[in-house]
């Protein structure tokens, strides 16, 4: 028990740790270094919310890009257009992006297993098609914020950098805090129960398709405040760009599948060795991109829980806990 | 104004004949091993490029090209199903998506490499611009109906193929009950593989038909991909001539769509899909189960 004691503390201090470091960071990194790690934390919170939909609930999104796109697109459209303050945008934006995921999922929900995967991308290419035909938005070519507004916002671009990363930083600790407390709730127990067999949970009494939608649009919403977040650091956006499925979807997908689908910890692993193979490799081009493909095909034949599943198989570690529960409640 | 449209209407059923082909390789493999290739648009891409280096190297008529590249097209995916899919597609719904999409993006980058970005297309000879005119004043290409004809042949042969030979019918068991096809002696990674080969066999003479008709550049796939999906449901599962049909009321949505705007050429398709999904989500000539 002392033991067990020691372990937990030691575990909250290293969680602790992490977290005053990632706070701090703006203060010991360079702007370049900064916008990368700000950059790592939305692809970490988009992998997350993306391994708790296809992981736990085994809905294969092949369209979360729609989300980002329209999250930034709301953004310029209410900065632009009605001159909205930069700040009292965002929480609009997780607004509009419940309003907009509530339809999307009507439909997407009438298509199940392979058929919800490409029903997704369809939506998405429809939200690209639609965004191109805004002409006050620039239509297919894109358009800036406006400077006066990025001002407002923050008077120097490094305050500006700075602001964006502790907002993005707050909502990766949110997807990932709350993931890892959701998963130790009951909705967690239901979820796990899900993602063994489906039809056995039902039959449990757990609400699959309530479960289902209720997180799709909560996970629709979020993404769209990253994708605000996101073009607020370009300070432009195009269809093109915001509705980019090699960006915030293929990446994403490809950093789950790596890390270790169905695991908390997988996508936090899955971030830094993306981001390091495209640090070293991304120059290569095409091969790198067949790189990434046979390396994900890879590891859905060998490893199919990814760098994370090795490491489990080497310790009992872990970084967000949630399966020891059954032997705690054992032992207690 | 009426004429114009009349005419969309008509392009578009003759390039639904087309669309259906790109469904046919996807419904099946669904029916048979209840799987998405996502990677099936690259396939076709991939047959188109096979096409144009056959004819640029040997200087055939692009239509011959239909007697090399789909049986090669058709040993690419036997072969693929054997060595690769079928180590994935008993493990559920997860692997297997996820394997077809590194697939795609694999053979989008290799054509990326191989070929560059620059768009291609294969001229079809006098077959370009002969044209018959039709009562009305319109006028319909000759090659747009040898598309629409040999589209409609492979869907008839398919027809033909599942209801009359021994392989076929073995293929129907599978789809229906995947277990009880093993009693009875069959060899069910065999099947899957024949089955994957078909569909590659239908990608394999779209993606010629495709060369002559459109203009094509290695990130065409995933388009043709999502123009199939949305014919086989807009048609309904199961149903080969519901998909035929929903091919052209694909192909007629966006005709109509471009003649409106050219920007929404594609967004009209989709839409047409989005409402048939909202109003009719079994398809129009539906299914029984998805």
């Amino acid at each position: 028990m002392t033991r067990r004691w020691l372990d937990k503390q030691a575990h909250l201090v290293v969680l602790a740790a992490l977290a005053a470091a990632l706070l701090a960071a703006p203060f010991a990194l360079g702007r370049g270094d900064l916008r990368l790690l700000t950059e790592m934390l939305c692809m970490l919170a988009l992998a997350q919310m993306w391994n708790l939909l296809a992981g736990y609930m085994g809905l294969i999104s092949i369209g979360q890009h729609a989300f980002v796109g329209f999250g930034g697109y709301v953004f310029f459209a209410l900065a632009v257009l009605a001159g909205v303050p930069l700040l009292w945008a965002l929480p609009l934006v997780l607004a509009a992006g419940v309003a907009v995921a509530l339809p999307t999922g009507l439909l997407a929900f009438r298509l199940s297993g392979p058929y919800f995967a490409v029903g997704t991308w369809v939506i998405a290419e429809v939200y690209r098609l639609l965004a191109a035909q805004v002409s006050s938005l620039g239509g297919g070519s894109g358009i800036s914020l406006p400077i006066a507004l990025v001002r407002d916002f923050a008077a120097h671009p490094v305050l500006r950098d700075r602001l964006i990363y502790w907002l993005c930083l707050g909502l990766a600790l949110i997807v990932v805090l709350g993931s890892w407390w959701l998963m130790r709730t009951r909705v967690g127990l239901a979820l796990t129960a899900m993602g063994d067999s489906e039809q056995a949970a039902q039959s449990c009494g757990v609400p699959t398709q309530r479960l289902k939608r209720a997180l799709y649009v909560v996970i629709a919403a979020l993404s769209a405040l990253i994708g605000a977040l996101i073009f607020l650091q370009k300070l432009r956006i195009s269809p093109a760009a915001a509705f980019s499925l090699n960006d915030w979807t293929i990446t994403i997908i490809f950093i789950a599948v790596l890390g270790g689908i169905g695991t908390l910890e997988g996508p936090i692993l899955g971030v830094i060795v993306y981001f390091l193979l495209r640090e070293y490799f991304s120059q290569l081009g095409n091969w790198y991109m067949v790189m990434l493909g046979v390396v994900s095909i890879g590891i859905m034949l060998f490893e199919p829980k990814g760098l994370w599943g090795i490491v489990q198989r080497h310790t009992r570690w872990r970084l967000f806990p949630v399966r020891h529960r059954l032997n705690d409640q054992a032992e207690e | 104004m009426i004429a114009e449209f009349a005419d969309a209407l008509v392009q578009g059923l003759l390039l639904g004949g087309l669309y259906a082909l790109f469904a046919a390789g996807l419904s099946l493999l669904f029916g048979i091993i209840r799987f998405v290739n996502l990677a099936h648009g690259d396939f076709i891409i991939l047959a188109a490029y096979l096409g144009l280096m056959l004819v640029e190297a040997t200087g055939l008529h692009p239509l011959l090209a239909l007697l090399v590249v789909p049986p090669f097209m058709a040993a690419l995916g036997y072969a693929g199903q054997r060595l690769l899919l079928n180590r994935v597609v008993e493990r559920g719904l997860l692997p297997a998506i996820l394997v077809t999409f590194g697939l795609s993006i694999i053979i989008q980058n290799l054509l990326l490499e191989v070929f560059s970005a620059n768009a291609r297309r294969v001229p079809a000879g006098a077959l370009d611009v002969a044209s018959v005119a039709l009562p009305g004043g319109i006028n319909v290409g000759v090659l747009p109906l040898v598309i629409f004809a040999a589209a409609v042949l492979a869907l008839g042969g398919l027809g033909w193929f599942f209801r009359h030979t021994m392989t076929g019918r073995l293929l129907r068991a599978v789809s229906d009950d995947p277990p009880i096809v093993g009693l009875i002696g069959a060899d069910r990674r065999h099947l899957f593989a024949v089955a994957t080969a078909i569909a590659a066999l239908t990608a394999g003479l779209a993606g010629v038909l495709l060369m002559m008709k459109t203009n094509f550049d290695p990130a065409a796939g995933p388009a043709r991909l999502l123009f199939a999906f949305e014919a086989v449901i807009i048609g309904g599962l199961r149903n080969l001539w519901g998909t035929l049909a929903g091919g052209m009321i694909l192909g007629i949505a966006q005709g109509i769509g471009a003649r409106i705007d050219p920007g929404w050429q594609l967004l009209a398709g989709h839409l047409v899909f989005l409402l048939v999904l909202a109003v009719r989500p079994r398809g129009l000539f539906g299914g029984r189960r998805r």
